[in-house]
Parts: structure tokens; C-alpha cells; sequence
């Protein structure tokens, strides 16, 4: 079935973001000099404004920060998914991001809860980073 | 800080509105010089003394002022997010301090009601693969964490929803004049839960504009100048991919740790507010930030009517805001609170209005506050 759904601009820096999801790996910039994780993916340390960073595999862990519970159809793609849980993560390593929880009913949703990375491939080019409870 | 440079040094003289409604047979250059037209005359200036112009969701400027027939000396489009009023605000105070305009016209036109504006549902932004989109869902994941973290609700929400519509009950130019209670908003279906629908603002067609000068040139207009005594902003961008995680708290105290100093004016001193509503949280993130009750209080602060005209001490909107007469970014609460400093407002007017203050909470967070 063809994915319909919009998929991330995937620029210059995203593209390494982007190219691990697909090996089902989490990796998010780090700073070298402080050690300081930041996303989303940027050209410079936020700390040292160089471009002395790499990219590190994160554990994948996180924790539920805040969600939402989308009632209106924006997106007609996502029409069978009415209503869909959001969330916005806290990762182990610090940096935020949005994400759907999937797996889970709105009812298991439990705010600062521990939850799981997995992933979902979506097209030959890129696979979804979503995030589930670790049951 | 009382030396601040700007403190009355500008004021607004000239307002005007157009309805708010759905007006398919005009657009936003049509709206903004109808509202321009209703100010010029307002301030009892001729058109050629217009040497300023500020437009704002206006496409192109130099189009606003053929069509206006103006040659400024100092003109700019802001951008038209709502958080752009106070900018463009700003911007013309400065403007006319430094001697760049003599008379600044500032021009917001919207026709998001004819255009079908959704707010939402661009393919090409950062979160939309994931299907968050819209202000209101951001603004919905911050009220999540502030119920979490504060153990407010979302029938606290209730109640500035409930006060800004009686607001509008009295003003003839809300589109939404039908006056609910918190039970209703509490079965109004979710949008993006905890928001429901009774959170959301009113997206239509119409215009606002104002026009600023320095108080000498005042006298011999024919309103009543409304000085602008202080102006605060402080920006928050360093988590701007994402809904703020601080509520803009360490901003709006920032700001609000200077504007009153810079106005000269204590906040006991004012007589009304007018807050930044395009969704009710907003405003409780504007009390909080601003003080007027501690940070996580802001849901007992507005129940028994505290922001309701002729019942609390703090009547603000009184227009009916975003929320009820129309979502007009900012730019109607302002032309609102000119109109109640001159003694305009008729059923909805705050008796012996002196002074009233413009919260808007967002990643451009700022403070003004005017005076008679």
C-alpha cells in the first residue's frame, strides 16, 4: 500500500537523522567540548557554535513530557488514525521531540511514563521514529 | 529604569475596525484600506500626512500603498503571525522617537474566513509527519504538561472562554455574541484534547488599523491622544521547534520586572487587560508570567469572574477578544483598548478607564501599556 502520509524534509544535516532510522537506530548530535545532545539536527553545537560535534547512538529511551490527542483531520492521510496520540518525548540524553505513541491506548497514557523507540517503515527512503510504552 | 526613553513619548489617535465576518466580495488589501479610511478620519489627519506604514498579512506593501496612494519615508511588512502586533507596535514607537515618520500607519488585513485558513496541515513542516500541526496542538501540549505540573484543569479554561463571550454579548461587532457556561464549554467536543472547541479562536475576514504620532503633533488632532507610557519584549527562541516547555515564563517575568517601571504606571493602577487569546491557555500563561497571581494559580485566580467586566477586578478582553469578536491577532485587542481609554465602548465600557495593559505570551512575548 502506497504511504500517503507527509514525509520529513530530510535537508543536509537530517540526512545522517534520517539514513540511521532506517537501520533502526536513534542517533542524535552531541557536542564534543561540552557533551551537551542537541536536535533538531543542526550545523553548529548550540554550546560552542562549532561544528565539533558528532553524531551518537542514543539508548532510545525516553520519557512522556506532554501529549495531545488529535481530534481534527488536518491531514486526510491520517483519517483512519482520528483520534491519534502525539507526544512530545523527553530523551535519557536530554533533547525533546515530537512523536506519536503507537501500540498504546489513550487510556495507558501516563504523563513523565518511560517509553520505547520503535521504528516503522513508511517508504524505501524513510523510516518513522515512533515511540511506545516498555510493557 | 524610570528614565526609560520611550515612556509617553508616542501615542495612538487614529483606530479603525471593519466588521468581522465573511466578506468574500473583498480581500485583505480591500479590509485594510477600508480600516485605514476609518482611522485616517478617525485621527482627523489628511491622507499625505501619512509618512509611515506598517502592513501586516497584507501580501506586498508597495501594492497597500498604490492602492492607498502613500509614499512614506519609513515603511515594512511584519510578518503575520500574531505575535507580529507588538512587534510592528514597537517598531512605530522607535520610528517616530527617532524622527524616521511623523504619522505611522499601521494596516492588518485578514480574510482567513474567505481563504478557508486552516492553521494547519502544511505537508512541508518539521513535525507533520507525525501529524502535529497547528497552533492550537501546541498550545494543547503545553496545557497538558501545566495541568500536570500544576493540577490545573481544563474547567479553569472555562472560565475566561465563559468571560470573554458575556464581553461579547455587549459588543455589536463580535461575531460570536451568544453567551455560554462552563458546563457547555465542558461538553464542547475536543479539537486536539485537552483543548476543546470553546478554547479555539475565531477565524474571519477583516481589518484593523491604527495610526501612531508623537504627542506635540497630537494636539491638533481630534482625538484624545492614548500615549503607549511602556513597552517590554523579550524573545524565547531557543526552543522554537517545539511547544514551549516553560510556558514563556522566564520571558513574561522578565518583562514584566520592567514594563511597569517603564510605564510609570503601577499595576494597581490599571483598569483593565487585554491578553494575547488565540487559545484560552494562552491567557493563563499571560496572568502567570506576568504576576498577577503565582505561576501554577492561574486557575482559581480567574474563577468567580475575576476577568468579567462589572464583576472582577481585572476586566479583560472586553471586546469579546480573539475568543468571541473575531481572531485579529492582537491587532483588535489594541484598536479595543484605545477605544476604552477614549470612553468609546458604551455597554461594554470599564468605568473611569485610566489605563490598561497588552499581554501577548508567545515566542515573541511582549508588553505594552497605554494611558489616557
Amino acid at each position: 500500500m502506497t504511504y500517503t502520509k507527509p514525509l520529513p524534509v530530510v535537508d543536509v544535516w537530517s540526512k545522517p537523522f534520517w539514513e540511521a532510522c532506517k537501520q533502526n537506530k536513534l542517533v542524535i548530535q552531541r557536542c564534543n567540548q561540552s557533551g551537551e545532545y542537541f536536535y533538531p539536527p543542526s550545523p553548529v553545537s548550540p554550546v560552542t557554535r562549532t561544528h565539533d560535534w558528532s553524531w551518537v547512538e542514543v539508548s532510545g529511551r525516553g520519557k512522556i513530557f506532554s501529549f495531545v490527542v488529535m481530534h481534527q483531520l488536518y491531514f486526510k492521510s491520517f483519517t483512519d488514525d482520528i483520534p491519534y496520540l502525539i507526544a512530545q518525548i523527553q530523551l535519557e540524553e536530554g533533547p525533546m521531540l515530537i512523536t506519536n505513541l503507537v501500540g498504546m491506548t489513550r487510556e495507558e497514557v501516563k504523563m513523565d511514563m518511560p517509553v520505547q523507540v520503535v521504528f516503522t517503515e513508511a517508504t524505501d527512503e524513510i523510516t518513522m521514529p515512533q515511540f511506545t510504552m516498555i510493557r | 529604569m524610570a528614565d526609560w526613553p520611550l515612556r509617553d513619548k508616542t501615542c495612538v489617535v487614529g483606530v479603525g475596525t471593519t466588521p468581522y465576518g465573511a466578506f468574500p466580495e473583498s480581500d485583505t488589501y480591500g479590509l485594510g484600506a477600508d480600516a485605514l479610511a476609518t482611522a485616517v478620519a478617525d485621527a482627523g489627519l489628511s491622507w499625505g500626512d501619512l509618512d509611515g506604514l506598517i502592513v501586516c498579512r497584507i501580501p506586498s506593501y508597495q501594492r497597500f500603498a498604490e492602492i492607498a496612494r502613500i509614499n512614506p519615508q519609513f515603511c515594512t511588512s511584519v510578518e503575520s503571525a500574531g505575535r507580529f502586533s507588538s512587534v510592528g507596535l514597537g517598531l512605530a514607537a522607535q520610528a517616530l522617537v527617532s524622527g524616521a515618520a511623523k504619522y505611522v500607519a499601521l494596516v492588518y488585513g485578514n480574510n482567513g474566513r474567505t481563504s478557508k485558513a486552516k492553521y494547519g496541515g502544511g505537508e512541508t513542516t518539521q513535525w507533520a509527519p507525525w501529524g502535529f500541526t497547528s497552533p492550537g496542538a501546541i498550545h494543547s501540549m503545553m496545557w497538558q504538561r501545566h495541568m500536570h505540573e500544576f493540577g490545573t484543569t481544563s474547567e479553569d479554561l472555562a472560565h475566561v472562554s465563559v468571560a470573554f463571550r458575556k464581553h461579547a454579548s455587549l459588543n455589536p461587532n463580535a461575531v460570536r455574541r451568544e453567551p455560554f457556561s462552563i458546563e457547555d464549554h465542558q461538553k464542547s467536543r475536543f479539537v486536539c484534547e485537552p483543548l476543546r472547541l470553546l478554547d479555539y479562536c475565531q477565524i474571519n475576514d477583516g481589518a484593523v488599523a491604527w495610526i501612531m504620532t508623537t504627542p506635540e503633533r497630537a494636539r491638533d488632532l481630534r482625538q484624545k491622544p492614548i500615549y503607549l507610557s511602556g513597552y517590554s519584549r523579550q524573545d524565547s527562541f531557543t526552543t522554537a521547534s517545539l511547544p514551549a516547555p516553560d510556558y514563556w515564563y522566564p520571558a513574561l517575568q522578565k518583562i514584566s520586572h520592567e514594563i511597569y517601571d517603564r510605564a510609570g504606571i503601577k499595576r494597581e493602577d490599571l483598569s483593565g487587560l487585554s491578553i494575547y487569546d488565540n487559545f484560552s491557555p494562552t491567557v493563563m500563561f499571560s496572568l502567570e508570567g506576568m504576576g498577577f497571581c503565582k505561576q501554577g494559580e492561574s486557575g482559581d485566580f480567574v474563577k468567580n469572574g475575576t476577568l468579567e467586566l462589572g464583576r472582577g477586578r481585572w476586566p479583560t478582553n472586553t471586546s469579546g477578544g480573539h475568543l468571541s469578536e473575531s481572531y485579529m491577532q492582537g491587532w483588535g485587542l489594541i484598536a479595543e483598548t484605545v477605544k476604552q481609554l477614549r470612553g468609546e465602548c458604551g455597554d461594554r465600557q470599564i468605568p473611569d478607564c485610566k489605563a490598561i495593559q497588552y499581554i501577548c505570551a508567545t515566542n515573541i512575548s511582549a508588553s505594552a501599556i497605554f494611558r489616557n
